[in-house]
């Protein structure tokens, strides 16, 4: 058994210690809105926070992922991600909406480390992140709408 | 995906029967199932057709008949409905319909598929009918209930109201609607376009909430109780077959629960993904490999091929009568194979029990799975459910005539007797095949001596991936495939002679249709060449395309709206400079400009794209303008960076790493301008990705005077 501290509660999973976050949370845990896109670190569809860091769970093993802070898109609860996710309905941002709890879980760690992103920021701090629907240029929009408030 | 609106009832009758059995065309308002004497529905709910439901508490659900893969589709269709029925649409849901052809069949397909662009304009005249027919009972309910002639009252917001303050809401009226029948057709009203409340308007999407929550539930998201996880080896040679595997060792991982054979390969089950995964890394398969394919001889093949003449696809004067031509230009055109690359990884749950089985997947061709199934299993289709999800992209990769995906799936749950989530790595689903087919064009044109147009003559080599399904006998014409010709045989410019044919290619290689299928590649050979062409004349490309158009108004028209939004012409910073193209597809007319620039060592950056389209009627404007903000991040990711090729038989791309997409760093800026049109209504999920990659190498053209002739585009653009 493995202890996750998730969303802020203790959580036992009985996997392999080199099994990637993103498994436990998604088949262990029931919580999907973390993604599958790559499995290598290239998409950003399972970006979840550690620590506060945005981090890629698909090559998060467990044993690193035990005892850490972990918060993922069904945990967000604080002013930046409540800005950023109506900033996100504003905008109209998703499309299949399959890479955008990885947008949001990276568009969060953006703002709360530079409060007011150039386009340039955001491009920077957003590059990790794949959106095959091609949504790019509403989340730019979307993550100036949110720093703005 | 190709339009088939244009072909003959007699095909679709055909095309139905062939891919559903015999299926019945709603072209029309099909009832619920209590009409049609089937299973009575709750009598606590109003079901006045079979889209609409009304809870008593006011809501309604819409069952939507198309999937939504991120174009929009739930929310522009609901719009139609909710419009014509006077709804509330903060009291709004929508539910994917169950797969019944009968009642939810596409009017341009048949069957029930969501593609083609088809959507929304291929649903919009029966959707109307669908709400208008809903309010009409309401209205009826609302006048047996207060004994008043129906025609003094009206409906706003999710109520009727009458003489005297007299209101009922929808929710009121659903005990009142027993034993109200829909309206006779002939006696429908509909709304004067004047009157529409949410149709033309900009609503958010309808699911978004869900998209920004992590509560969306895709099918790669789907639990059912007791289900297990697969990952399924597959020919790592397309044909390829199984000769002989040992289970052993994957046996011993634990979590690995079952390893059988199906049609397509080795399932590895599991308890979850990563013990699946694990297990198949460890499994012993020898194959029987076959033909080895590399893309250098497939290359030298389709040269060959496209040095003799082919089909006719089109044909116009006579392009061997060279008396007229001054000038002559000739060009080798070579475009890749594509993967659609849809964020989420293909998938299909599914629960075969003795006598029913249960599928849930993201799936553009319900229809379809539903008969994969059933052929599987030897059951009715109507034993089989398809449970709808949402989409994480699907750009054609879930449409697929052969069913594989569900296949796999029905074959592993039968083989082991649980339910199981077959899973796709993103290896697997970058290597699993049904390509954007690769193509090869030889072209030739001329010039008079006055500079005028001449002849024009396209050959096209490329597979077919219509031979040999249910929709050849509406597709294939004279023996082309008119979807592998389309954007080529109709060419807008006005040449005395013309020429278009087509060369079968063939190999073991699956191809299917991508974003905007033939378009795709034949758009861009001819907005290259026609620009080529105006630089021999020594003309503008813009006003050399402009002055062929007589014919095209609406065409022509976007192309003016473009270069006017552009600034075509006018004087531009140093080292940047502007492409143009033009093209119709799905009954849209779209034209775009590309600003770019080119740094010394060759590094192309792409600033800006305008896009002017003409789709008719728009249902959602905001849609439409993220259907073309993300079609020029599509189109230009295969511009820049799309390619599959083989080496041995193999794929030589595994993941994103070599196999990359446009990221948010190398995004253009995007503006859009939609002509306000009353014409014909024409798609938007796919006709602004043909014009984005020649947009863009013409506009290198000026910079470096060098023609792009192959996709992708090289690193160093001036190389
Ligand atoms: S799934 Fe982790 S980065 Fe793509
Ligand atoms: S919204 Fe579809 S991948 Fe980003």
């Amino acid at each position: 058994m493995i202890t996750l501290n998730i969303n802020g509660s203790n959580r036992e999973v009985d996997a392999p210690e080199d099994m990637p976050l993103l498994w436990a949370l998604r088949e262990n845990l029931g919580l999907s809105g973390t993604k599958y896109g790559c499995g290598v670190a290239q998409c950003g569809a399972c970006t979840v926070h550690i620590n506060g860091e945005a981090v890629r769970s698909c090559v998060t093993t467990l044993s690193r992922a035990a005892g850490q802070k972990i918060v993922t898109i069904e945990g967000l609860d604080d002013d930046i991600s409540r800005r950023i996710q109506d900033a996100w309905v504003a905008a109209d941002v998703p499309q299949c909406g399959y890479c955008q709890s990885g947008q949001i879980m990276s568009a969060h760690v953006l703002l709360r480390e530079n409060p007011n992103p150039t386009d340039k920021d955001i491009d920077d701090g957003m590059a990790g992140n794949i959106c095959r629907c091609g949504t790019y240029q509403r989340i730019r929009k979307a993550i100036h709408m949110a720093a703005k408030k | 995906m190709h339009d088939i609106h244009s072909l003959t009832r007699r095909g679709f009758l055909k095309a139905g029967s062939l891919a559903g059995g015999g299926l019945l065309l709603s072209f029309y308002l099909p009832l619920p199932a209590k009409g049609r004497g089937l299973k009575t529905p709750s009598p606590t709910l109003f079901t006045p057709n079979a889209f609409i439901s009304i809870s008593p508490d006011n809501s309604i659900k819409i069952l939507c008949n198309h999937s939504e893969m991120g174009q929009g589709a739930y929310t522009a269709l609901t719009q139609i409905v909710a419009d014509e029925m006077d709804a509330d649409w903060s009291m709004i849901s929508v539910e994917p319909a169950p797969a019944n052809a009968a009642l939810y069949a596409c009017p341009a397909f048949g069957m029930q598929l969501t593609g083609g662009s088809a959507s929304t304009n291929s649903e919009y005249d029966r959707l109307r009918r669908v709400g208008a027919s809903a309010r009409s009972m309401l209205i009826t309910a609302a006048a047996r209930e207060w004994q008043i002639d129906a025609a003094l009252l009206h409906t706003e917001n999710g109520s009727v109201f009458g003489p005297a303050g007299k209101k009922a809401t929808y929710g009121e009226l659903v005990e009142k609607s027993a034993g109200i029948l829909p309206p006779k057709p002939e006696g429908l009203k509909l709304k004067d376009p004047k009157d529409f409340k949410f149709i033309g308007k900009s609503l958010n999407r309808i699911e978004v909430q869900s998209k920004i929550n992590g509560s969306a539930i895709f099918g790669l998201d789907v639990m059912i109780p007791g289900m297990l996880v697969a990952v399924i080896e597959r020919p790592p040679v397309f044909g390829s077959k199984v000769k002989s595997f040992n289970p052993a060792k994957t046996k011993s991982v634990p979590g690995v629960k079952h390893v059988v054979q199906i049609e397509r390969g080795i399932a590895v089950v599991a308890t979850g993904y990563w013990a699946a995964k694990k297990g198949r890394e460890v499994l012993e398969i020898d194959w029987d490999l076959g033909p080895l394919l590399n893309s250098e001889t497939l290359r030298t093949d389709y040269l060959e091929l496209a040095g003799t003449p082919g089909k006719i696809a089109a044909k116009e004067g006579d392009v061997t009568n060279t008396s007229g031509a001054a000038t002559t230009i000739e060009a080798i055109y070579e475009l890749p194979f594509l993967n659609h690359a849809q964020m989420e990884p293909l998938n299909c749950t599914a629960d075969v029990k003795p006598d029913s089985c249960d599928i849930y997947i993201g799936t553009q061709g319900q229809t379809i799975d539903q008969m994969t199934a059933a052929k599987i299993l030897g059951m009715n289709p109507d034993k089989v459910k398809i449970h709808t999800q949402l989409l994480g992209g699907a750009f054609g990769r879930r449409a697929i005539f052969d069913g594989h995906i569900t296949a796999e799936a029905v074959q592993t749950s039968k083989a082991i007797g649980e339910p199981v989530k077959v899973m796709w790595s993103r290896e697997d689903d970058l290597k699993g095949g049904y390509y954007r087919p690769v193509s090869l064009h030889k072209l030739t044109a001329s010039i008079d001596k006055n500079n005028n147009p001449y002849s024009w003559h396209h050959r096209i080599v490329c597979q077919s991936f219509i031979i040999g399904t249910a929709l050849e006998s509406m597709v294939v014409k004279d023996g082309v495939d008119t979807i592998a010709v389309e954007g080529a045989s109709e060419l807008p410019y006005a040449f005395p002679n013309v020429q278009v044919e087509w060369h079968r290619g063939m190999n073991l290689v699956p191809t299917l249709w991508m974003r905007s299928v033939g378009h795709s590649y034949n758009a861009y050979v001819k907005e290259c060449f026609i620009d080529e062409l105006a630089t021999a004349a020594g003309k503008d490309p813009y006003q050399f395309r402009r002055g062929l158009m007589d014919n095209h108004t609406r065409l022509r028209n976007v192309l003016d709206v473009a270069a006017s939004i552009s600034g075509w012409g006018k004087a531009l910073p140093a080292g940047r400079a502007r492409g143009i193209a033009v093209h119709e597809s799905f009954k849209s007319f779209i034209a775009q400009v590309a600003e770019v620039s080119v740094s010394n060592d060759g590094k192309l950056t792409v600033h800006k794209v305008w896009v002017a389209i003409d789709c008719g009627p728009v249902i959602n404007p905001g849609n439409v303008r993220a259907q073309m903000e993300g079609s020029v991040i599509f189109g230009l990711t295969s511009a820049l960076y799309g390619n599959i090729s083989f080496k041995e038989g193999k794929v030589e791309q595994s993941n994103y790493y070599d196999y990359k997409m446009l990221r948010i760093n190398e995004a253009p800026e995007v503006e859009v301008k939609i002509i306000d049109s009353t014409a014909s209504m024409g798609g938007v999920g796919e006709p602004g990705v043909p014009c984005v990659a020649p947009t863009v190498a013409n506009a290198v053209f000026v910079l470096t005077k060098k023609r792009l002739r192959q996709l992708p585009f090289p690193a160093n653009v001036r190389s």
